[in-house]
């Protein structure tokens, strides 16, 4: 297998949550009042997938290294 | 078309960039389809944890994911018995007793295994009714893809039916299995990310756990039943006028607990396959067991949003405004929308993108795991079996191939039969039921005991099926409005309390006589096989030592991890009691 499937969840999520990170900052608080109870969902939930992606990736690279490490 | 949800600029650009990873995958992965098993059967090379993501992501397609919602409103948290006694009792029997015969007789295909181990009519029989019902249900997929996307965003039928279609046929034609296994596990993250928030702001909405059962006693009274009907599993199933489900203990437990469930987790060649993709004996029994840890804990994430979506509606219709309303259909509500209103409802752009996002994933991961379900029956099981029996391996990495685009051009074809006669897809959904509700007896029988015949199982999976279209048609839910819900057969002998009731009895009893039949028949014929060729396929011709699980410390052995799961599960159906 010449994959570590944790490199695409990771950039994924690294991608998409910052877009909704940049989004929160910069989109009208009215339309998280009007959906999300008053809470800029985008902006705190996009922080936690930021966070999940670097997890996903440090992952793979951490078992990459190891990988080289033995051969 | 009208669209219902209003779909923003960052919205279309989340779907983009998803389909731009799912693609990628694929692209990244097609140096890696060398011959037909790197294609078909992932060169048992995945490990135990992306396979059990797989495994539980292959049975999570946006259907399911949107009819747990639905029963959610409809019946409450009695939905999770799905779950917490219609899953995982199985998949634990599937990891710890059956995987050893499944990986260890490196049958590549589950009607592989029934071929080594009874004989090829009944392989047959097994590969035929999967190829077409896989093909089927991607087709079902596909349509009802179109057919939501058209309702929520106004795309057309046509251009949901295109773009669906092309990319799942792109990722699988390029990278297999392992492709459809990868996508599959990046789905399971889309689902957990786009529905946890969710979930957390309608809990937040209706007050909590404590609000919403307090809320759902409302519910529950106003349409004549105990107040906690709706937030309690096992209490009110003593008799089914006690729960909206319309069930009594016995059928759900022998019904849906065992025969059904069983029949689906143990012998449905879609989700065994991703077991038996890993990489590993110990990898693929653990397979399930990893899937049976977030399956326990799916109903949280599919069905509570479900409970939250029918408190609400009941407040609005008890005058409160600006809050969240299912809408009507014929009398009733329609809640087979109820996830993606209450995505539309709780998400602002952004969120909503990921959602909706999270929701085609898990569409597309629906055909997926079909496809590359039917490209190894067909390839396997048909083709080489029946057309071509000894042609080089690259011959069959091409057929598999070929029959990727030809699976998709057929899912097609089903999709826009779906689309026209829609009464075609419940008499198919039906036929499917019937061939299904037996199944696991012949396996149960063929792996725990030496002596039955393949004319034994052939001809109780005959029966058995047969038994369960003889049941159903002289059976009626009560209130049924069509033949397709029983009765065809002109008499009728019972009416069950619903249609759930006479699902699970139509299962008993099939089961119950392919039990029968099978052990009848398999007595009064013998055995074409020797105890040399049973070796591997049957307990008690299988040396129970296994090296690799001896080596393993305890607590990282399959059993004590099964074991665990299960005690997992009967915690959650006591707090929930």
């Amino acid at each position: 297998m010449n994959l570590d499937i944790r490199y695409p969840i990771g950039y994924l999520f690294l991608v998409v949550g910052a877009i909704l990170v940049a989004y929160g900052l910069a989109s009208d608080p009215a339309i998280y009042a009007r959906h999300s109870l008053g809470l800029n969902i985008n902006l705190w939930w996009g922080a936690i997938q930021v966070a999940f992606g670097a997890v996903m990736v440090a992952l793979a690279r951490r078992a990459a290294s190891k990988r080289a490490g033995r051969d | 078309m009208q669209s219902v949800i209003h779909f923003g600029r960052i919205d279309y650009l989340i779907v983009c960039i998803y389909f731009a990873f799912v693609l990628g995958i694929g692209w990244v992965l097609r140096r890696a389809m060398k011959g037909s098993g790197d294609f078909l059967l992932s060169a048992h090379s995945i490990p135990g944890w992306v396979a059990g993501l797989a495994f539980l992501s292959a049975n999570l397609g946006a259907q399911e994911v949107m009819g747990m919602g639905a029963q959610g409103a409809k019946y409450g948290i009695m939905t999770s018995h799905f779950y917490w006694i219609g899953a995982i009792p199985a998949m634990v029997f599937l990891g710890v007793f059956m995987m050893p015969f499944y990986y260890g007789s490196k049958a590549r295909s589950v009607p592989e295994y029934l071929k080594l181990r009874f004989d090829e009519k009944t392989r047959g029989f097994n590969a035929v009714s999967f190829a077409v019902m896989t093909i089927f249900s991607s087709g079902i997929s596909m349509y009802a893809m179109a057919k939501l996307m058209g309702l929520l965003l106004g795309w057309s039928f046509e251009g949901s039916i295109a773009i669906s279609a092309l990319i799942v046929l792109v990722y699988i034609f390029l990278g297999g299995l392992t492709s459809a296994i990868y996508n599959e596990v990046l789905q399971f993250f889309m689902i957990v990310f786009g529905f946890a928030p969710l979930v957390f702001l309608g809990l937040r909405d209706v007050g909590g756990w404590s609000g919403l059962k307090a809320k759902l006693a409302d519910v529950a009274v106003s349409q004549h039943f105990a107040p906690g009907a709706w937030s309690e599993a096992w209490s009110h199933i003593g008799s089914p006028s006690q729960n909206p489900m319309g069930v009594e203990w016995f059928g759900l437990v022998m019904g849906l607990g065992f025969v059904l469930s069983f029949g689906y987790w143990c012998t449905d060649f879609l989700v065994v396959q991703r077991a038996l993709a890993a990489n590993s004996m110990t990898a693929a029994r653990r397979t399930p067991l990893i899937a049976a840890v977030p399956k326990m804990l799916l109903p949280f994430l599919v069905i509570l949003p479900g409970m939250i979506a029918i408190v609400l509606t009941y407040q609005a219709s008890k005058g409160a405004t600006g809050g969240f309303a299912l809408p009507p259909k014929n009398g009733a509500y329609d809640y087979d929308l109820v996830v993606p209103y209450m995505l539309g409802h709780y998400f602002p752009t952004g969120m909503l993108g990921l959602g909706m996002t999270a929701l085609m994933a898990s569409f597309m991961s629906g055909m997926a795991g079909n496809v590359t379900a039917f490209n190894t029956v067909w390839t396997y099981d048909i083709y080489q079996s029946y057309f071509a029996r000894e042609k080089p391996d690259s011959h069959y990495l091409l057929v598999a191939r070929l029959a990727t685009v030809f699976g998709i051009a057929l899912s097609i074809a089903t999709a826009y039969l779906a689309a026209a006669y829609n009464n075609i897809m419940d008499v198919l959904q039906l036929v499917f039921a019937f061939v299904n509700a037996p199944l696991f007896a012949t396996f149960l029988l063929g792996m725990f005991w030496k002596r039955a015949t393949g004319h034994g199982a052939f001809w109780g999976l005959v029966l058995g099926t047969a038994t369960a279209a003889l049941h159903h048609g002289i059976t009626q839910p009560m209130g049924a409005t069509s033949l397709v819900m029983g009765g065809w057969l002109g008499t009728i002998a019972h009416v069950y309390p619903s249609s759930m009731a006479q699902n699970f009895w139509t299962a008993i009893f099939a089961w119950s006589v392919c039990f029968g039949a099978t052990v009848a028949i398999s007595l009064a014929t013998r055995s074409q096989k020797t105890d040399e060729q049973l070796r591997g396929l049957v307990w008690s011709m299988t040396p129970h030592r296994d090296s690799e699980e001896a080596a393993l410390p305890a607590w990282k052995r399959v059993a004590p991890f099964g074991a665990l799961v299960v005690a997992l599960a009967l915690l959650l159906n006591l707090v929930f009691w």
